[in-house]
């Protein structure tokens, strides 16, 4: 069963999770964990026997020490040299193996771990890009951004340092337990008590800590969040003089961030020295009673020094275990956070089992179609459209009445609440996604830019088109000549430019971009509003040949544009109020001829 | 999505090669911000070492129990000594955690003073700053390597010290025990040394591969993120995630190469003191076995060697740590250092009485990085916006138009020349003083995740209910009371998006409320319909009757607004006048905003169509094309 409160990403920014929440989440972020390792578990086989063989080796140090002193110092006083030659040799060789294996596990599980935090950072990444558009505008980009950064981060730390700590930590452990049960069971059973405590302790830690690492994941994302909301916006921020405010603010949050960070610290600094305390009454009651034993006759010299050394060892690696486990805690919480982002369905999946469509004509129907992002707010409310395949529409009205949303529905970046949408007669829920893509382009009035070059961006349309194809697709569109002045043409780095690419400029690269994708089905959503006159003729021209055929969608405030389609929808309100012919709808007495004549009016 | 040749640019470089000193200068250059919490740290190094020498002094308990009491079988004693070693234990773990208690706080207040810092030093440096530099490289430095530092210098500087600090008292330990013992072990440290040196170069690098990857993943992450509509659009997220699983990959190598130097120093920090000890083993028997030494003595010196081991194995730990702060450090003091080039001066001048007259007096501008054969983008432009005159700016895509707009503001510096405000040249202004004058509304309406009274009240947060309503009047975007929670809806964070459209017309009441006295409006409207565009040039009509205004247009309703145009073209001013005047004087005028020409013959041509009608669609499309 599981509750709806902390789906996905739902319930994030809460600390406050029930139990039943809290297994949930842990749930969902230990299969993600799972399905992680799943993949490396042959590596993972190998480096723990390559660890466990130079633990071995590392551990049978003391015994050695204590078969030099007790074996061979006698042995050499009978001048017999054998044994302290052996047992030095013995030291020296696993000294040597237990070295080289160290450094060879370093590498192994660095390797698992780089593998590990590749695959999840491919998958955070993909799933972010199938997840909708409106899942993105509601849930910011700086979250999605930290998700990917510094909660990725914190999974870094844990696997960096983490597995060798865990695995080193927990073998030394093992073995050091073993070789002191071997050695003295007397011994080891009061190591074994030992261990009461430290369960106790650690769970004590456990239930605090998650509380509070969950914390630090939502101060750090709200962090991210103002960082590059600043950044983007620096132009806004600077012209209206929102530094001090934004000062105070970013330091409030900071402040939380560093609150937070240190209520785990201060946690923690209660539990390792609680450790070492633990580890060291252990040694003073070994030491104890290891003594007695020995003026008793029961217990060699040496095998006291070796049961104090191994208790002693016991615990050396128990601030390392201590470390694993705070960045084990810190590496949960924000797994908690990146699995319920990889839980959230896209609410435009990918069809199960897609159609293809190799050639597409281009004819789109909308089919008793209603949208709305929630049931009692239709924004388009229940329509039937037919747009023929070759023909081109322009879609009138003012702003909101709903051109956008119905673009969108023709590109399929929201999927209709009821009816459906079909291309070629195909629903395009079912239509298999790379014949989706290539058949229906939508520009948009936003015409983002990617660092990279001039190429690389109108390559977007094409990622395999020739420099030749780039260029001709720059010409048709107009965009070639100004290409052309940038300091290394089609090679200027955007990024060094980027600022000074303007706004009409960008659109042209845009438009470049669709002529080069070259769909059947093309929707440029006010994709002039920004070019100067002169290049919005051009830009017109080149559509006259573009749109020739292809079905085209132009939604435009400039009724210039109207002229080369070959149909005019009006829209009011989410509904399509008239239809027709622009010289019909220009010759008639409804809302485009009077749009149209003030339109003129405003021309000079 | 493009290939990301992103590599730090040369300016970066340049900068970081000019301070690439030894790790403790870099490390040294955080000392303003550490400074407070010196002390404490100073505390905790003196801590954690009592905690060593506790940790130390064990093994000398255990030699006087062997070669005392058990020797001589004194139960009595070995109470004693018991207690003495409960005694030390009990200390060393009350040490550990005064250490932490210590240090660690501050070392959170630390990280905090350096983003504070790193955040309000962004904010301060000029645009041109921000263009060259990818966001996601900021960020990274915001976040991961701040953490850094401060896990280094609360944990790492901490322990490397006191470690280092321990393997010496404890090999001058070792050489009181046993000189003969004490020699073989100290001089295993030489070779350990040398490669150390070796290591830190090498290391150094790699961290700073690594740190540099990191950031410019975030880069990719954020513009496949903030480009996601594109992506979508053509369908390119495959493509997009092609891209970023070849940096992903790059960054896996180098933490790879990180992790294999890493390798190599734990071998010999392992390797080379457990050959030591072998030797030792051997040789100390045998000294035993001459009677040069005890067995108590050879006891307490494994013992001791034992609780050296782990200090030694750690520093490779703290080594790696510590070039991972210096290189973080590095990367940090970029940013810090950067030069502010747009700053205020040292003795601003104020204007008393701002009419609001804002001149271009043969003003030059010219991007850094622009190829030296190139001329200046701006090339002297003259002109004065009168006070409470309309100006429209007109000219062709990228002739400079959105960069001129700019140096009014000085979100960037004229390489040439000067902007004045009322005969104030921009730059004797203090930056806060001259953008209370000036006010912008920009094409690409930027708005930030707070409520919409929070965005259109950014440039005058103490504006009346009245002024609010008013400024949303006139920029027709009263759409904002339908929303959800009205003007108190949060933007961005409750499934809002706003249409291009809406986020324009509340940046452009954004920049009505500011009330300022010259107010700069970059194609404010392109994105608004006809019938709404009409509305707010009515509405504004009133305002930039008493309001000077400089507005870049592309389209004749909107120059419409002004009482004179100006025309800028390959760099200059090159008419001014009203719009009749120029149209019939201007050739260039006639290009760049007459669209009457063009649509006359389209209109003719859609007439044709329509006797044309009951022809096929398909046919009628080939015609327009021939």
């Amino acid at each position: 069963m599981t509750d709806a409160s902390v789906r996905g990403v739902g319930g994030e920014e809460r600390d406050d999770f029930s139990r039943a929440e809290s297994k949930q989440i842990r749930a969902r972020s230990l299969r993600l964990l799972g399905s992680l390792v799943q993949p490396m578990r042959a590596r993972l086989v190998l480096s723990i026997v390559v660890v466990v063989i130079s633990t071995l080796s590392q551990v049978a140090g003391p015994a050695i020490i204590a078969y030099g002193i007790d074996t061979g110092l006698p042995a050499l006083l009978n001048a017999d040299w054998m044994p302290v030659a052996f047992a030095g040799l013995a030291y020296l060789l696993s000294g040597v193996v237990g070295a080289t294996l160290i450094a060879w596990f370093t590498i192994l599980s660095a390797r698992i771990s780089q593998a590990i935090l590749f695959d999840l950072r491919k998958r955070v990444f993909l799933h972010t890009q199938k997840l909708s558009l409106e899942f993105h505008e509601s849930y910011t980009s700086g979250r999605i951004i930290s998700r990917q950064t510094s909660d990725l981060d914190a999974i870094r730390e844990l696997l960096d340092s983490g597995i060798n700590q865990l695995v080193q930590g927990v073998l030394y452990m093992l073995f050091t337990a073993i070789a002191l049960f071997l050695l003295d069971p007397a011994s080891g059973f009061i190591l074994l008590a030992a261990l009461v405590p430290l369960a106790v302790l650690t769970r004590w830690f456990q239930l605090r800590s998650q509380r509070m690492f969950r914390r630090t994941r939502v101060a750090s994302a709200r962090l991210i969040v103002m960082f590059v909301e600043t950044m983007t916006g620096i132009r806004a921020v600077k012209a209206f003089r929102k530094e001090k405010r934004n000062e105070a603010e970013f330091g409030g949050l900071v402040e939380d961030y560093r609150d937070a960070n240190a209520r785990v610290i201060k946690l923690f600094g209660v539990y390792d020295p609680g450790l070492v305390l633990i580890g060291n009454v252990a040694v003073a009651v070994v030491l104890l009673v290891g003594g007695f034993r020995v003026i008793d006759g029961g217990l060699a010299v040496g095998v006291l020094l070796a049961a104090v050394l191994y208790t002693r060892r016991f615990f050396d690696p128990m601030e390392d275990m201590a470390m694993f486990y705070n960045s084990y805690q810190s590496a949960t919480a924000a797994l908690e956070k990146i699995s319920g982002v990889l839980e959230e369905e896209p609410s435009v999946p990918d069809p199960e089992q897609p159609v293809d469509l190799w050639e597409s004509a281009g004819a789109i129907s909308f089919e008793g179609v209603e949208f709305g992002y929630t049931e009692d707010r239709p924004i388009l409310p229940h329509f039937d459209l037919t747009l023929p395949a070759g023909q081109t529409v322009a879609l009138v009205g003012s702003t909101g009445a709903g051109k956008s949303t119905l673009a969108k529905l023709i590109s399929r970046f929201y999927d209709p609440t009821r009816g459906r949408v079909t291309l070629d007669g195909i629903d395009l829920r079912e239509l298999h996604p790379k014949d989706l893509r290539r058949a229906i382009v939508m520009v948009t009035q936003e015409a983002y830019l990617f660092s990279g070059t001039v190429a690389d961006n109108i390559a977007i349309g094409k990622p395999d088109a020739s420099r030749e194809e780039i260029e001709a697709a720059a010409r048709a569109v107009g965009a070639d000549a100004f290409i052309r002045g940038l300091p290394n043409g089609y090679e200027t780095d955007v990024n060094k430019r980027g600022g000074r690419v303007s706004a009409g400029q960008r659109q042209l690269i845009s438009f470049a971009r669709a002529f080069l994708a070259d769909p059947a089905v093309l929707i440029l959503d006010e994709a002039t509003a920004s070019l100067d006159i002169p290049s919005e003729r051009l830009v017109q021209d080149a559509l006259q040949t573009l749109l020739a055929d292809r079905t085209a969608v132009i939604i435009a405030h400039r009724l210039s544009t109207v002229s080369i389609a070959d149909r005019v929808l009006v829209m009011q309100n989410g509904r399509i109020v008239e239809d027709g012919s622009p010289a019909e709808l220009i010759g008639g007495d409804g809302r485009f001829a009077q749009m149209h004549a003030s339109w003129r009016d405003s021309l000079v | 999505m493009p290939s990301r040749r992103r590599t730090p640019t040369k300016e970066m470089v340049m900068e970081a090669e000019s301070t690439a000193t030894s790790t403790v200068a870099v490390l040294s250059r955080l000392h303003p911000f550490v400074k407070p919490a010196l002390p404490r740290i100073y505390g905790a190094m003196v801590v954690s070492l009592s905690a060593s020498v506790v940790a130390l002094a064990i093994p000398q308990v255990l030699q006087w129990m062997v070669d005392g009491p058990l020797a001589d079988g004194d139960a009595s004693q070995i109470w004693l000594a018991a207690g003495i070693v409960l005694t030390l234990g009990v200390l060393e773990a009350v040490l550990i955690g005064a250490r932490r208690a210590l240090v660690l706080t501050p070392g959170t207040y630390v990280e905090s003073r350096m983003r504070n810092a790193l955040y309000r030093q962004l904010q301060d440096l000029p645009v041109a700053f921000h263009d060259r530099w990818p966001s996601g490289q900021l960020l990274s430095r915001a976040v991961s390597d701040l953490n850094l530092i401060r896990r280094w210098l609360s944990f790492g500087l901490v322990l490397l010290v006191v470690n280092v600090l321990t393997i010496v008292g404890g090999a001058v330990i070792l050489l009181l025990l046993n000189w003969v013992l004490g020699l073989i072990f100290v001089a295993a440290a030489v070779p350990v040394m040398i490669y150390s040196f070796a290591f830190e170069r090498k290391y150094s690098d790699v961290a700073r591969r690594s740190q540099d990857q990191a950031g410019d993943l975030a880069t990719s992450v954020e513009e496949s993120v903030h480009g996601i509509r594109v992506l979508k659009a053509f369908g390119r997220s495959r493509y997009a995630l092609k891209r970023f699983e070849s940096q992903a990959e790059q960054l896996r190598g180098t933490e790879i190469e990180k992790a294999k130097a890493i390798a190599g120093i734990w071998l010999y920090l392992t390797l080379i003191p457990d050959l030591a000890f072998g030797v030792c083993l051997v040789v100390g028997v045998w000294l035993a076995s001459t009677g040069a030494s005890s067995v108590g003595e050879l006891v307490a010196f494994f013992a001791t060697g034992t609780v050296l081991l782990f200090p030694i194995w750690s520093l490779g730990y703290f080594l790696a740590m510590t070039l991972d702060a210096k290189t973080a450090t590095l990367r940090f003091f970029e940013v810090m250092d950067a030069v502010n080039t747009i700053e205020d001066p040292a003795e601003p001048r104020s204007i008393a009485d701002g009419r609001g007259e804002l001149s271009f007096d043969e003003v030059h501008f010219r991007y850094q990085d622009a190829p030296e054969a190139f001329s200046d983008l701006l090339d002297g432009v003259t002109l004065t916006v009168r006070p409470g005159e309309t100006m429209a700016l007109v000219g062709l895509t990228g002739s400079g138009k959105s960069t001129l707009t700019a140096l009014a503001s000085r979100l960037y510096d004229v390489t040439g020349g000067a902007v004045r405000v009322d005969g104030v040249d921009v730059r004797e202004l203090r930056r806060d003083e001259l953008r209370t004058r000036v006010a912008m509304a920009f094409e690409e309406a930027t708005l930030f995740s707070q409520t919409v009274r929070e965005n259109v009240l950014l440039g005058r947060p103490d504006a009346t209910e009245a002024e609010l309503r008013e400024a949303l009047e006139i920029a027709q975007a009263t759409f904002v009371d339908e929303l959800p929670q009205g003007l108190d809806t949060k933007i961005g964070e409750e499934g809002m998006s706003l249409s291009g459209g809406q986020r324009q017309r509340l940046a452009l009441a954004r920049a009505i409320a500011a009330k300022p006295s010259i107010l700069v409006l970059d194609d404010p409207l392109s994105a608004l319909d006809v019938d709404t565009e009409a509305l707010v040039e009515a509405a504004l009509r009133r305002v930039l009757a008493t309001t000077t205004a400089l507005i870049v247009a592309h389209r004749p309703s909107t120059v419409a607004l002004a009482d004179r145009v100006a025309l800028l073209q390959e760099g200059r001013i090159t008419a001014v006048g009203t719009h009749a005047e120029l149209l019939s004087s201007s050739e260039h005028y006639r290009f760049v905003i007459s669209s009457l020409e063009g649509e006359e013959a389209r209109e003719r041509a859609l007439l044709d169509d329509e006797r044309d009608e009951d022809r096929p669609t398909a046919e009628r499309t080939e015609e327009v094309t021939r």
